[in-house]
């Protein structure tokens, strides 16, 4: 599996998504319904648990788009 | 006991007192044990060689203020390296400082406050990221009878414990979705480095005031801690268990 497809199952596994989506892009905080507050912490630890990462709390709150979480990711030193 | 092996805990100010107790009780129940410290490096590592030597469990001594963000990131990244999960956080690092109204300082506030409440919080935070992982945790926060009853002479501080309690009843309800469970325990008058510059009238006076007529001992309060991090009280979050004696303030 490549970094890619790990960040993008955790996203679809941590915000119960039915299937994944057509355009990760366009995915964003509170954009959908499945991405609450409370999703959004199981997001992190799913990242975290499958990049072995420890985020800042800066990055979690700036982790608003799975456009920055790619960037968080990268910044961590993982190729995407 | 074993009821804990093949988890892992961390307690803060777990280097003397209450937290010392509560390591060994978590050791001896067969955790592997991060102790937190910041006054005595030297002394925080002999205490998890210790601990390692005595209960035959793998042991870290992570030194670091409770208050300092830097500090707690790191001591997170530290455990999860070395073992990959944290299934009990006992957030005990606390301080007391005692002033009647009159005398209490802008700067005293803070210093509780950092401590007490931030750290906590900060510890909480970090903690319930790790445990969320494995959707699974148990986290006791050490708040105090004077948090709960209050004090004469003890504004700031017991304010600072009255938030251990809300910080807990809150992460409880937040954190109850995903398996880690969060309890509090307020101790009363316990034999610690707290309370060691008290006269002897003033003990008596306390020892009075216990309907055990005893001061308490670090491992009464590790007792109850143990419970509330074991599968006994898999049933139990949110909750606030005076180990105290029956005192009565």
């Amino acid at each position: 599996m490549t970094n890619l497809e790990k960040l993008r199952g955790a996203f679809v596994e941590a915000l119960g998504l039915a299937a994944a989506p057509a355009d990760f892009e366009s995915l964003t905080y509170r954009g959908i319904a499945e991405w609450d507050s409370v999703a959004h912490m199981q997001l992190v630890a799913a990242i975290e648990a499958a990049f072995e990462l420890m985020l800042d709390t800066d990055d979690v709150i700036g982790m608003s788009s799975y456009g920055k979480a790619r960037e968080i990711v990268g910044k961590h030193g993982v190729e995407l | 006991m074993t009821g804990l092996a093949g988890k892992t805990a961390f307690v803060t100010g777990g280097g003397r007192g209450i937290g010392w107790a509560v390591a060994q009780r978590l050791a001896a129940d067969g955790a592997d044990v991060a102790i937190g410290g910041i006054h005595d490096p030297a002394g925080l590592e002999a205490r998890a060689v210790e601990l390692a030597t005595t209960y035959g469990v793998r042991t870290l001594a992570i030194v670091g203020d409770v208050g300092d963000p830097a500090a707690v990131a790191a001591a997170y990244q530290t455990i999860w390296r070395a073992w990959k999960r944290l299934d009990v956080l006992v957030n005990n690092a606390g301080m007391m400082e005692s002033a009647v109204i009159g005398m209490i300082t802008a700067d005293m506030i803070d210093r509780l406050l950092a401590t007490n409440v931030r750290g906590a919080i900060l510890h909480l935070q970090a903690a319930a990221r790790l445990m969320a992982r494995a959707k699974t945790g148990a986290i006791v926060n050490l708040t105090s009878i004077l948090g709960v009853r209050g004090g004469a002479g003890q504004i700031a501080y017991a304010a600072s414990k009255a938030a251990v309690i809300g910080l807990t009843s809150s992460a409880a309800r937040e954190l109850a979705p995903q398996g880690v469970r969060v309890n509090a325990v307020a101790p009363g008058y316990i034999d610690t480095d707290l309370v060691a510059g008290l006269g002897p009238e003033v003990r008596a006076a306390r020892i009075a005031q216990i309907g055990l007529g005893r001061i308490g001992t670090p491992d009464d309060v590790a007792g109850v801690v143990g419970f509330l991090v074991s599968d006994a009280a898999a049933y139990m979050t949110g909750q606030v268990l005076g180990v105290d004696g029956g005192m009565v303030i």
